[in-house]
């Protein structure tokens, strides 16, 4: 046997795949190279799952420690959004599913087709999340420590913003997409002219894809307004005629400067600190503003009933929904190069491993908003 | 019957090999050639060794005194942080497996590289990115002064590096994770037709028992340390107690990863030894079996023992009685693996060289390692030993004495078979005894202080323990001349040493099949696969100078055992 030659040969550009070249040089077969592929993935999801057990735990161990939070944040989380965003999630599993069956088949036509559904399904559902945080954002929940209820909608000063009524936020969440559409629509046009049909293409893929996130706002924001009874949510993106005045503030400062002197009274009159409850709601101050009345209801509780850790709730929504959010993005650009890749014609009966790979990744990212939205929305 | 000339261009010095191949430094950065990874990670962990070797001898210096005013207290804490960080992130954890392993790996399965050569190259660049981030803390001028271990509230409130350095070893998480990962699947689905599990090399089945760690217990560090970001960025309020955060959980988040981490370091290096111990015995490996199934014991019992890190942080009594019991456990597997590798040595046939040197040194060293943590395992010694210099003579005995210990043993192991020269074997042993020698001057003595209550992490102390950290300082730095003497030998000889054969210790694993230097693809012929401890498969060829497998010999010319020459 000759001693082999290290270079790769392949200096001139076709494609490797025409030859059938799809195994790799230092496999012996392709069901080493597809069994391997697999097992990889397989490996990688445990990593993923471990990597946001983190997250459910710290989750877990909040809500026994303080359930008093979550009973009272989740009013604020409109359960219909999070759930038109499962079903979103699940069509885009399915659209997954039968792209995978596609290419295991070898039609490449068809399971481009479902790619592009899936990277479709996947915009919308941040589009939907978009509008979801860009509410709290405006309601001032946020993070523990900037947690700052409040429930007098700013006015926008977008100019889109003031001829839509919506939110500020929610425009400046809409720029990078519409760059991105801007985008691939120039890119689009330009490749065509330059004649790579292929990459035209593709980026007219992609601009749908774009268009997907903007399908979601506006989907988010109907939902948003027709929930409006039932979540308290009325505020969405769209401004309401009588504000509510109260402002909460979370004092944390005030907390520990009251620690001084009247603690050892309390102490000593309390000794199993049964009364701190009752403390830290009052911390929670809660100011009536320019006069008006001010009406509460289940979905718009008064400030000053809430627990002083409320924000908790809304670190660990935002952390959990966040990284999600990423693992979204990275599976739309790993849905992306599999666009290109079926557009080229790779997939085979022989070969369709990455399709069957990314197939599993979606499928856990899926799986995970699965749990997250009872946790998180289902609460009651 | 296999003929002269193929002999020769099997297992002679070929005139290609994977060093030659190509040039230039392109071939090198974009290669995805294992060995050739392999060799750039050996790089990279020993320019990290030295970088945090010099802090500790800063530190030693500055402890030489009780009341030393070499450093400040600020600068103190920022050099105990930055070894410990350095030392444990971009050195320990990722030396055997990723430089030995990577090279040793696909070899030691007849395989033409692993299965994922892209991702190894990428864990590869991960590590850099990572190590840089790591260093970027220094280079902002904010320094890190945590301790290695980041513990909250301090390391969200102070103003020093720390989000450069979580976030670098972050990054090295993730080289870690792609490193386990494409062992994994290495493992499993690229080994010889009819290589069956207990037909692998042990250093095989340390490599998977560590890979199941690091792709389990890394990403939990990752989120870690991301949520520690978030805290000192965001003030979500998980660990600050400022906010409703609760501290101590970050102790057992960061614990959940860095114990099963302290495996990740020493699983590789028992693997090691069990090589050089049965090849430079030339006896089969004692109790096989046991020693394998004992390293996936070690790797899954890890991961139910992290609270011992934290006996005195306010826990439970019951779940600190219960993890003081698993910790208990945990020590036997590694102690079936000692009472095998003395085994081992009864009757064989003992070639002292410089790895087996090495080999012998870990024995007693980790010996001594692994006993002294069960005086921290145990409750009642543990509330006094806690946070003394006890258990920074224990985890520096397991960690230097042994993983160390065992990666210089395994380099200079498979040096020849890397660069096909060979080392100055005499100056190899005298490097040896450097490090041994200097070692237990620098941390025995702490045993001695930390158990008579000198607090770690203390930059004075009182005049009572001056003569214990004189004498540590003063080891110090014969370990350091021991390091940078092997060092050295090591480099002159991969650069001049007199041409060395494919195999001139009669080892048996596959790797040895291969020439020295090994060619591109490892092999120019499919390995013939012998039990890797079966050292009689492997006869002495008087033309070549070196040992080949029956199968290939000629068998008119079927030699002795003929003794190797030291050099």
């Amino acid at each position: 046997m000759a001693v082999a030659d290290s270079h790769d040969t392949h200096d001139d550009h076709h494609d490797l795949y025409d030859h059938g070249e799809f195994i790799a040089h230092h496999f012996d077969s392709a069901e080493q190279q597809f069994d391997s592929g697999k097992l990889g993935i397989w490996l990688f999801l445990v990593t993923e799952v471990l990597f946001f057990s983190g997250l459910f735990v710290a989750y877990t161990l909040y809500r026994t420690n303080h359930p008093e939070v979550f009973e009272q944040a989740h009013v604020f989380l409109n359960k219909y959004l999070g759930g038109l965003n499962t079903i979103v999630l699940l069509f885009s599993s399915l659209t997954m599913a039968l792209g995978v069956r596609a290419a295991q088949l070898g039609r490449n036509k068809n399971c481009s087709v479902y790619i592009l559904m899936t990277m479709v399904c996947a915009t919308m559902f941040l589009g939907v999340k978009a509008v979801e945080y860009s509410h709290k954002w405006d309601m001032g929940i946020l993070v523990r420590s900037a947690f700052n209820l409040t429930y007098t909608h700013p006015t926008p000063t977008t100019e889109i913003g003031k001829s839509l009524h919506i939110s500020d936020y929610l425009v400046y969440l809409c720029i990078v997409p519409a760059l991105l559409l801007a985008g691939f629509l120039a890119a689009s046009v330009i490749s065509k002219l330059i004649n790579k049909t292929m990459l035209a293409k593709f980026m007219v893929a992609m601009a749908i894809t774009v268009s997907g996130y903007f399908l979601g706002v506006v989907v988010g924001v109907v939902f948003m307004s027709a929930t409006d009874a039932e979540t308290g949510s009325s505020h969405a993106s769209v401004i309401t005629e009588q504000p509510l005045m109260l402002m909460a503030s979370t004092q944390d400062e005030h907390d520990e400067g009251d620690h001084d002197e009247g603690d050892h009274d309390k102490a000593a009159a309390d000794p199993n600190h049964e009364g701190d409850h009752a403390d830290h709601e009052e911390h929670f101050g809660a100011h009536p503003a320019d006069g008006g009345e001010a009406s509460f209801d289940a979905h718009h509780p008064d400030p000053s009933t809430l627990s002083r850790d409320i924000g908790i709730f809304f670190s660990i929504y935002y952390c959990m929904t966040g990284l999600h959010a990423i693992h979204i993005i990275g599976g739309i650009i790993a849905l992306a190069w599999l666009y290109w890749r079926s557009l080229l014609g790779h997939w085979r009966t022989d070969y369709f491993g990455p399709v069957d790979y990314v197939g599993l990744y979606w499928h856990l990212v899926d799986l995970i908003w699965i749990y997250l939205f009872p946790l998180l929305y289902l609460i009651d | 019957m296999v003929d002269s000339s193929t002999r020769q261009k099997l297992f002679g010095t070929p005139e290609t090999n994977f060093l030659n191949c190509s040039k230039g430094w392109k071939s090198w950065a974009f290669t995805l050639d294992h060995k050739r990874i392999g060799i750039m990670y050996l790089i990279g962990v020993t320019v990290a060794l030295f970088l945090a070797g010099v802090f500790a001898l800063v530190l030693r210096s500055h402890l030489f005194t009780f009341d030393s005013t070499m450093l400040s207290d600020d600068m103190y804490n920022q050099m105990f942080t930055l070894h410990g960080a350095v030392m444990v992130f971009s050195f320990i954890i990722p030396s055997i497996p990723a430089a030995l392993g990577n090279i040793v790996l696909p070899m030691m399965l007849g395989a033409k590289d692993v299965a994922f050569p892209r991702m190894n190259l990428a864990s590869f660049y991960l590590w850099i990115i990572g190590t840089g981030c790591l260093l970027l803390a220094i280079l902002s001028g904010k320094g890190l002064d945590t301790g290695w271990t980041f513990y909250t509230p301090y390391s969200i409130d102070t103003n020093t590096g720390v989000i450069y350095a979580t976030f670098g070893a972050f990054i090295l998480g993730f080289s870690s994770i792609f490193t386990g990962l494409n062992f994994l699947v290495t493992v499993n689905t690229m080994r010889s037709k009819d290589q069956g599990w207990f037909k692998l090399p042990l250093f095989v089945w340390s490599l998977y028992a560590t890979a199941i760690i690091q792709v389990l217990a890394t990403p939990v560090l990752g989120i870690t340390l991301l949520m520690l970001i978030a805290e000192k960025t965001l003030h979500i309020g998980i660990f600050d107690p400022k906010y409703g955060g609760d501290p101590v959980l970050f102790q057992h988040f960061f614990w959940f990863y860095s114990h099963p981490a302290v495996y990740i370091m020493i699983l590789p290096a028992m693997g090691v030894i069990s090589e050089l111990i049965s090849v430079y015995s030339q006896k089969r490996i004692f109790g096989y079996s046991f020693i394998a199934f004992s390293s996936v014991a070690i790797a899954l019992l890890g991961f139910l023992v992290w609270g011992h890190h934290m006996f005195t942080s306010g826990q439970s009594l019951v779940v600190t009685l219960i993890f003081s019991a698993i910790t208990f456990t945990v020590a036997i597997p590694s102690a079936v693996k000692v009472f095998n590798w003395l085994a081992t040595l009864y009757k064989g046939s003992i070639l002292l060289n410089t790895p087996m040197c090495y080999a012998l040194s870990f024995i007693f060293l980790f010996g001594i390692g692994g006993l002294t943590g069960l005086f921290l395992g145990a409750l009642s010694t543990d509330i006094h030993l806690h946070d003394t210099y006890f258990v920074v003579a224990h985890f520096h005995f397991v960690m230097v004495g042994g993983t160390l210990t065992a990666l210089l043993g395994g380099v200079f192991h498979w040096w020849p078979k890397i660069w096909g020269r060979m080392y100055n074997d005499f100056l190899g042993r005298v490097g040896c005894f450097l490090v041994f020698s200097g070692f237990n001057l620098t941390f025995f003595p702490q045993f001695v202080m930390g158990s008579r209550g000198m607090p770690r992490r203390y930059a004075s102390y009182d005049p009572e323990f001056q003569i214990f950290h004189q004498l540590s300082t003063v080891g110090a730095f014969v370990l350091g001349i021991g390091i940078l003497l092997s060092f050295v030998v090591l480099v002159y000889a991969a650069l001049r040493g007199p041409r060395c054969s494919s195999n001139p210790f009669r080892a048996a694993s596959l790797e040895w099949q291969s020439s020295s230097p090994p060619d591109f693809h490892n092999f120019l012929q499919t390995p013939v696969l012998t039990d890797p401890y079966d050292f009689e498969s492997q006869v002495y060829d008087e033309e070549l100078d070196t040992y080949i497998p029956r199968e290939f010999a000629n068998p008119d010319k079927v030699a002795p055992r003929k003794e190797p020459v030291h050099h």
